[in-house]
């Protein structure tokens, strides 16, 4: 059942414990550590370093794998990378798989999980696009009961979402009918490995595209872009390449 | 209390379970294998299994480890597959400075257990997320596959597996965050975030009552002798805590001290008031200064001028112009700063990883007003110096502290601090001229190049005046004016970085003679053959080169190669496609130790009268391996195995001043001292020397006779340069040329390498194997230079904005070492560190031109850069 507090640090069992450890305690959310953690470093460096309450999630076995119920596929928030990476379900979630396996190195990808990079919402979160294309909906856990949001609800803006302070990401939900045609991803970087994207691309034989790191948060192709001039590439250089990853994409698909 | 296993032992630890497994395994329990590089998942130095499986301890929370199977590289190293890796790497020279080797070796076991006979890319993936500064990779491939060079006995010439390697790959290695005193205190350094700023410090006393657990705040009033410290005698212009101005983010105005947790949670309120920043070298040429001492911000200038420039442009039949720029460079060493200071009595001792030991303890004498003698300087194994653990860093700061508290003091500087504190490559701004006749003979060269000095002195003269004396690259060019400025900035104080300041310049003159060649018809590569120095050659200093000249075999020997590669990238061509092929060529020359100053070494081997003999060796292997080819050159000397020399390092209670671990120098300059050691001491006995295992033997007898010494010192011969820049700066030059064949998309601007080719003379290959590290790692650092890198202060202070090469980054390597002996050096040896690098960013230039026609000039070539190089930018 419920841990004990080690610490500043909670680790229950269930989400119903979860839940009520973040309404009382409001503690900081941790799952795979991924973002949490460096987030720690980069504060501490310019001042005083942050002890902040951490509720880690991942001790709660239920919010963890893949699973079809009906016509719609259930990815547990806490489902790492490597799950994904290395038994896509559907041809729709080749795009996921192919996202998965780019993002950082194998030590990332073995604890870093799908629910906390929507939450930690970077406009260059590679597991935003190839959600899109699947139509992907965030489902969200409080003491007042379950709420789903369509992904693109639940991301307003870069670093923003809207989960409330007393809830907790618990799946993503994809329909059954979204990823039957497969799909695919590519990512541009400056170098090989554990590189954070300048441009991305998710794209469905079923004709929906998604591109990410060219706006505040992924877009369908059909939105337009909103890219910005950063150290990784010029907006420019973002919205050129975007449009050949789209052909590249598409091209890949149709062979 | 959480309960796991660690490499096989069941352990509980009572500990919060926020607390990073890395803490946890090398705080609690003593396992100091497991490295910490950036505390933020960024460079893998910290992999461990967890459950089999990779994972960074720094990022995960040991709540998370509760009833996991943990395994370390100490865990591995226990077992025989292990064991078996760890022999690989150890033959391969995967491993040289060893901070990043345990994660290797980790994350490599991951990938065996499951896969014995993976592919190349393979390993790549598999152990994709481990960053290393030093290998350039290949050598870690091949010995994850089992397919690296076999080790072999011997001495000069052997490929001798590291001395130091077997620590390095265990995780018994010490570096400076791993080894303390149980009682130290904790220093961190406050640090400017303005890049100009000036501040109030708050009411110190006051400050210290509201945070127990700090035992004092350090400024620059606690400074017991002179508030500054800087590379030159005469230029001591950086503050170990700024008075009043801080002259970039990143400039330390106070330390507090006390305990971890107290020191790490505080945060002293500094009053900042932002003041105007100059970050551009021409903006701030002129003024207003920086340092008084430095009106007109000019901390420096070289100068080379030789016959007449102006009537060889105005007579030559092709001239080629261009204006380049290149950026920050980071070092990104894996090991952040780190070390502790200790007084004994009025002594002061500082562990610390360092490359130049000596010159630390001058430094800690002055900021605490001590005698040299005073101030013992103990190198830890170094994770890693490419020129940034030259300045005097933490230590004259963590000196202040020990003296102050009269306590032990320690820190490690965060990935991000040691990123805004320390030194770079100096971004230069280069404008340059080159002539040649209409056969392709080079006639004149016009250099300008303004480099960021940032806002303290450091390396910068140095810089400044090894940049004009090559500019001309190393080729014959008559007619020369070269002049290199060091400006001051607000930026970061920018200094030594394998090579100071001349892969920069090659970036220029080897462009430009590129466009000479296309200019006259030529091929690039028989162009440069045509003009390469050789024998007898006069250079822009006036010195005639008599010995090692070997820049000609270092392009002959690419003709092959230069001609397969050319034809294949026309095939590919003809294809069409996205892709677009092309082979790119450059020569590079550069002087082994300072110019044209002393720069001497003193190595001491003492015979006891137990037979044994010990090696006072102070010079620092910062993972190139000096501590392995010193002890080749006395084994060769001696007639006697490398085991029989038993070394001391670095430590300046025990050795003598061997100078700095930069240069390029330790092989020629200390080689040639540890030789002239060993013969002092071979002439001191009588009879053929052995080793019987345990004693050195004289005539198959123990010896058993009077301790005897041998001392050696070496100062390569130079002649100052003159207000003309005329002189001897250097008495040998490494050579070198290298090949690069890549694939640029078109499309998207990014830029695939495919191989690298690399020509080097280095007088004598002691040990090929270590010749061949650092050929590899300075091509992985070129490739960094031309392709990634640029810090950013405020902006890419950590180890994802900021890439350095990955695996996958460096591309297959041939090596082809060319022994044109130096009758100076030892064996003939020459030096070979900097010259690995100068190189590749220019090859690589050239590369993309032929590929595309699109001339690079704003280093690194980033996609976008690359695009609007191309036309197709907006």
């Amino acid at each position: 059942m419920e841990r004990t507090r080690l610490g500043n640090y909670w680790r229950p069992a269930t989400l119903e414990a979860a839940l009520r450890i973040l309404v009382e305690q409001a503690p900081r959310l941790l799952a795979g550590g991924t973002d949490v953690y460096p987030a720690l470093t980069q504060a501490a460096a310019w001042g005083a370093a942050p002890a902040p309450a951490l509720l880690d999630l991942t001790g709660i076995a239920a919010l963890r794998g893949v699973t079809r119920t009906g016509g719609t596929w259930r990815i547990g928030a806490l489902t790492p990378w490597a799950v994904l990476r290395d038994a896509p379900p559907a041809p729709g979630f080749r795009a996921l798989a192919e996202a998965a396996a780019q993002v950082g190195g194998r030590q990332i990808q073995a604890r870093g999980t799908i629910g906390g990079n929507l939450c930690n919402a970077s406009p260059a979160a590679d597991g935003v696009p190839p959600l899109l294309i699947l139509d992907a909906a965030v489902e969200l856990a409080s003491p007042r009961g379950l709420r789903v949001l369509p992904l693109r609800e639940f991301l307003p803006g870069a670093r923003r979402t809207a989960r409330a302070a007393d809830e907790i990401v618990t799946a993503i939900l994809v329909p059954v009918a979204a990823a039957e045609a497969p799909s695919v991803f590519l990512k541009l970087g400056a170098r090989a490995h554990l590189v954070i994207s300048i441009a991305m691309v998710a794209a469905s034989a079923n004709g929906r595209v998604a591109v990410g790191a060219c706006s505040e948060v992924a877009r369908l192709w059909e939105e337009g872009l909103a890219p910005i001039d950063d150290v990784r590439a010029s907006a420019a250089y973002r919205r050129a390449a975007a449009e050949e990853l789209v052909a590249r994409a598409r091209a890949r698909l149709a062979a | 209390m959480i309960r796991l296993t660690v490499n096989g032992a069941p352990r509980a630890l009572d500990l919060p379970g926020g607390t990073r497994l890395s803490a946890a395994l090398r705080e609690t329990l003593g396992l100091t294998g497991t490295k910490i590089g950036c505390d933020a998942g960024d460079c893998g130095a910290c992999t461990v299994l967890i459950d089999g499986a990779q994972a960074c301890a720094c990022l995960t929370p040991l709540g998370q480890c509760e009833g996991a199977r943990v395994e370390t590289v100490e865990g591995l190293a226990a077992t025989p597959e292990g064991r078996a890796l760890i022999a690989r790497f150890h033959a391969a020279g995967a491993a040289q400075c060893g901070i990043c080797t345990p994660g290797m070796l980790v994350a490599a076991t991951e990938l065996l257990r499951a896969n014995p006979a993976p592919s190349e890319a393979e390993v790549e993936a598999a152990l994709g997320g481990v960053l290393c500064r030093c290998t350039g990779y290949r050598r870690i491939i091949e010995a994850v596959r089992g397919a690296g060079p076999a080790a072999e006995p011997g001495a000069v010439g052997a490929r001798l597996p590291r001395l130091d390697g077997a620590a390095k790959l265990d995780g018994s290695a010490r570096f400076g965050a791993d080894l303390a005193p149980a009682d130290a205190l904790w220093l961190k350094a406050v640090r400017s975030p303005h890049a100009h700023a000036r501040f109030v410090l708050p009411d110190i006393p006051a400050f210290l009552a509201a945070h127990p657990g700090i035992r004092a705040v350090l400024t620059a009033r606690d400074v017991p002798g002179r508030n500054g410290y800087g590379i030159y005698p005469h230029i001591k212009d950086q503050p170990v805590f700024a008075e009043g101005e801080a002259l970039y983010r990143g400039d330390a105005v106070a330390a507090l001290v006390g305990a971890r947790e107290a020191v790490e949670r505080a945060e002293l309120p500094v009053a900042w008031t932002p003041l105007p920043a100059r970050h551009d070298p021409e903006a701030a040429l002129g003024g207003p200064p920086l340092h008084a001492a430095f009106p007109d911000n000019v901390l420096a200038e070289g100068l080379v001028r030789r016959g007449d420039p102006e009537a060889a442009f105005a007579a030559a039949a092709h001239v080629a112009e261009g204006a380049f720029r290149t950026s920050f460079v980071e070092h990104a060493y894996i090991e952040p700063e780190a070390g502790f200071a200790r007084r004994i009595g009025e002594r002061i001792e500082i562990w610390c990883a360092t490359q130049a030991p000596a010159m630390d303890r001058e430094e800690v004498a002055g900021v605490l007003g001590l005698p040299l003698e005073a101030v013992r300087i103990i190198p830890s194994h170094c994770g890693g110096g490419f020129g940034g653990k030259l300045d005097a860093g933490m230590q004259p700061m963590l000196a202040v502290a020990a003296w102050v508290l009269d306590h032990p003091v320690r820190a490690v500087w965060s990935r991000p601090e040691s990123m805004a504190a320390s030194t770079k490559r100096h971004p230069a701004r280069i404008a340059a001229r080159a002539a040649c006749d209409a056969e392709g003979r080079l006639l004149a060269l016009d250099f300008e190049g303004l480099y960021d000095t940032g806002a303290y002195a450091s390396w910068g003269p140095t810089v400044a005046g090894r940049v004009p004396v090559h500019a001309t690259g190393p080729y014959r060019v008559p007619h020369v004016r070269a002049r290199a400025r060091a400006v001051f900035t607000h930026q970061p104080p920018s200094g030594a970085f394998r090579g100071f300041g001349v892969p920069q310049a090659a970036v220029a003159q080897e462009a430009l003679y590129d466009r000479l060649a296309d200019a006259c018809g030529m091929d690039r590569l028989e162009f440069r053959i045509l003009n390469a120095l050789t024998p007898g050659d006069v250079t822009a200093t006036g010195q005639r080169l008599a010995h090692s000249v070997g820049q000609r075999e270092c392009l002959e020997a690419l003709r092959p190669r230069w001609a397969a590669l050319r034809a294949e990238a026309a095939r590919r061509n003809a294809a069409g496609g996205p892709w677009r092929h092309g082979v790119g060529v450059a020569g590079m020359w550069y002087g082994i130790g300072n110019t044209g100053m002393s720069n001497p070494s003193e190595m001491r081997l003492i015979l006891g009268a137990d037979g044994r003999l010990s090696f006072r060796n102070g010079a620092v292997d910062i993972g190139q391996g000096s501590a392995t080819v010193l002890a080749q050159i006395v084994a060769e000397a001696l007639g006697l195995p490398v085991v029989a020399i038993a070394q001391i390092h670095g430590d300046t209670a025990l050795t003598p001043d061997a100078g700095k671990t930069s240069a390029s120098r330790q092989t020629f300059v200390s080689g040639r001292a540890a030789l002239a050691a060993a013969l002092d001491l071979r002439a001191k006995l009588n009879g053929a020397l052995g080793w019987d295992g345990a004693r050195v033997t004289v005539n198959g007898e123990p010896y058993a006779g009077p301790g005897l010494e041998g001392h050696g010192r070496f100062d390569p011969p130079t002649v100052p340069l003159d207000a003309e820049g005329q002189g001897t700066p250097y008495a040998t030059y490494g050579f070198a040329a290298q090949l690069c064949a890549l694939a640029v998309d078109v499309r998207l601007g990014t830029v695939r390498l495919e191989r690298f080719v690399a020509a080097h003379d280095v007088g004598r290959a002691i040990n090929p194997t270590l010749v061949e590290g650092q050929i590899h790692g300075g091509i992985a650092q070129g490739i960094g230079l031309a392709l990634m890198e640029e810090y950013i202060p405020g902006r890419t202070e950590n180890l994802h904005d900021y890439l350095i090469p990955s695996f996958g980054d460096v591309p297959p390597i041939e090596c082809i070492l060319i022994e044109s002996p130096e009758p100076l050096g030892p064996y003939g040896a020459k030096g070979v560190g900097e010259p690995a690098l100068v190189a590749t960013a220019p090859a690589i230039l050239s590369a993309i031109r032929d590929a595309t026609g699109a001339q690079i000039a704003h280093l690194p070539a980033l996609p976008h850069r690359v695009l609007e190089a191309l036309g197709h930018g907006r």
